[in-house]
């Protein structure tokens, strides 16, 4: 085989890493409250600037910062929940669709006023690992790793605690969960953190690899929701592999055809595949 | 229909004021625009009302802004065939998409999100074709400056007004006529139930279908106006997801279950825009935004008809979610 695909599929795969964190957050939240946070991405980018802040502007070391920027997303995610998502649990879903996506104006507005649009970056930048002739970025191999440790974890998380058992109960029936003695706003606000949590995680990799900007979301958000409905909103699992799936789409489309068109082949994969199984690929 | 002729007196005499005392150039600039945005918006609403939310409506502006354009500038074709080529286009797009959709039963969220991958495919596409569309750097339309009329080009704004002005009245009739016609009443029953809508006897599909088609045209001429109003085109301004965003927001705003509703949230939008810039200058961009995506969400939760919707029912003494008013 060609070395340049060889790469371009590892890379591919790798890419996938994080793309895998942010499906498996988003369609944590979906399956857990019924609600798509059209903004989610729009959280990465929050972090993104918060570990800026305090790295490059305060000084601290990179792991302490990432540390306390999770910990900012994470609160963001609850935040997000209790003021927008909540008031509106009961309105249609598109609602609540709208709803998030005022909060993606706002996320990104607000950003550019405090930080212009200029592109910033902490000037981290990790070597790229020569292997037999294949280039490979450590910075995604690195976030590659640090993403199956965290979706093992939520994994262990959601199979072995009591909130873990309680959320995985709710996803299966929302309405008789109250009779069991769960109250339904901690599990909502407890899975709207883990969301948080999990992109703050992917804002920790992802400014290892791109500079900052208040509209790094746009550049991630359609895929990310495309991964959800491609493994089946609400599907885990499904949103895991699909992560992998388009990500390697992307990486062979843009080996056979061209980088500029990479993405659209993703999307226009995308719109083919809901009308045949719009419940994700992996739906019987 | 007497009201509707009211209304249209109003109009004209309220433009006949206007031009005779002479509008400051920067606020025609303004009136244009509201008027082009009201008339895609008010396009979006003629599906969007029924509960379809398109988020890709940007594709069809964008197709609109762009076939105009390129037609013009590679092919010599004026803009008065190139507008109804590029509705066509739009339209062909529209089918492609919709016909699989609602044949398919894609609805709801799920239709929102094709929508969306629709939009960005389009403005992948023209940011990937950038040796015909100029990319992302934009692209501007040859100026014909003997004629400019022969080729839709409006140096002197108060044109520019009346042709923008004669385009949002034909959307205005084309939603009444809509409102009052069986196609509305279907969808209707559709959005209520599916189901019972086909047991009775409607083809939901193709009822469907044919709004999309509709409310496409509407959206690309006025995307294809926008273009030729403002001499400059970009992927990032005239197609694509965000411009999606923001026209069903401007029509959400004002209230997409009146008719004049989709036009005062454009207005408020670009007024609250402006009005800002005006304000602060640069120094706060993103200002307007900010304070724009505040309201949203507060519009979505404690004002979910629109202003303009909320101000009719409380007017009305209604409180029907669809109050169906003519204006």
């Amino acid at each position: 085989m060609d070395t340049f695909l060889l790469e371009a599929m590892i890379n591919g795969i790798l890419l996938g890493g994080v793309f895998a964190l942010l499906t498996i957050g988003l369609n944590l939240i979906f399956g857990v409250i019924d609600v798509v946070w059209i903004a989610y991405t729009e959280l990465v980018m929050v972090g993104m600037y918060a570990i800026y802040c305090l790295y490059s502007g305060l000084g601290l070391p990179l792991l302490v910062a990432c540390l306390i920027a999770v910990a900012f997303v994470t609160v963001l995610g609850a935040l997000v929940h209790f003021l927008i998502i909540a008031p509106i649990l009961d309105s249609p879903p598109i609602n609540q669709l709208l709803a998030t996506g005022g909060l993606l104006f706002f996320l990104q507005s607000f950003a550019t006023l405090l930080f212009t649009t200029d592109f910033r970056n902490i000037g981290v930048r990790l070597p790229s690992l020569q292997l037999g002739g294949m280039f490979i970025s450590t910075a995604r191999l690195l976030a590659f790793i640090v993403a199956l440790i965290a979706v093992t974890c939520l994994y262990l998380f959601l199979k072995y605690t009591y909130w873990g058992l309680a959320i995985r109960a709710i996803a299966q029936d929302r309405h008789i969960i109250g009779l069991m003695g769960i109250d339904q706003r901690w599990a909502y606000g407890i899975t709207s953190a883990i969301g948080g949590a999990l992109a703050g995680l992917a804002a920790c990799l992802l400014v290892l690899q791109y500079d900052i900007q208040p509209f790094i979301g746009n550049s991630f958000g359609p895929i990310v929701w495309m991964n959800c409905v491609f493994g089946g909103l609400g599907n885990l699992v499904g949103g895991f592999l699909s992560a992998f799936i388009v990500s390697e789409i992307i990486a062979i489309s843009g080996y056979y055809i061209s980088t500029d068109l990479s993405y659209a082949c993703a999307f226009a994969a995308f719109i083919v595949i809901m009308f045949f199984k719009p419940r994700g690929i992996f739906s019987k | 229909m007497k009201r509707n002729l009211l209304f249209l007196l109003g109009v004209v005499v309220i433009t006949a004021v206007l031009l005779l005392i002479g509008v400051p150039v920067y606020t025609m600039h303004i009136l244009v625009q509201v008027l082009l945005w009201g008339a895609i918006c008010s396009g979006w609403t003629l599906l969007g009302r029924f509960g379809i939310t398109s988020m890709g409506h940007g594709a069809f502006v964008g197709i609109g802004a762009y076939g105009v354009v390129l037609l013009w500038n590679h092919l010599g074709i004026t803009p008065w065939l190139g507008v109804p080529i590029a509705a066509a286009a739009a339209m062909l797009l529209a089918f492609a998409v919709g016909y699989p959709c609602f044949k398919l039963r894609v609805v709801g969220r799920n239709f929102s999100l094709v929508t969306m991958a629709m939009a960005v495919v389009v403005q992948l596409t023209i940011i990937a074709a950038r040796d015909v569309t100029g990319g992302s750097l934009g692209l501007t339309p040859k100026a014909q400056t003997s004629a400019p009329l022969l080729a839709l080009q409006f140096p002197n704004k108060n044109v520019a007004f009346l042709f923008a002005l004669g385009f949002w009245l034909v959307v205005l009739w084309v939603m009444t006529r809509l409102n009052a016609s069986m196609t509305s009443l279907s969808l209707a029953a559709s959005a209520e139930q599916e189901d019972a809508a086909e047991a009775i006897g409607i083809n939901v599909a193709r009822e469907k279908l044919k709004v999309l088609l509709l409310s496409a045209a509407v959206t690309a001429v006025g995307g294809a106006l926008l273009g030729q109003y403002l001499m400059y085109i970009n992927p990032e301004t005239l197609s694509g997801s965000p411009v999606s965003l923001q026209i069903l927001y401007a029509s959400i705003a004002g209230g997409m279950y009146t008719v004049l509703g989709p036009t005062i949230g454009s207005g408020l939008t670009l007024a609250l825009t402006e009005s800002l810039r005006v304000l602060f200058g640069t120094r706060f961009i993103g200002a307007a935004n900010t304070i724009y995506g505040l309201m949203l969400i507060l519009f979505v939760i404690f004002m979910p008809q629109g202003i303009w919707g909320t101000i009719l029912s409380k007017l009305q003494g209604r409180t029907s979610r669809r109050a169906r008013s003519l204006l």
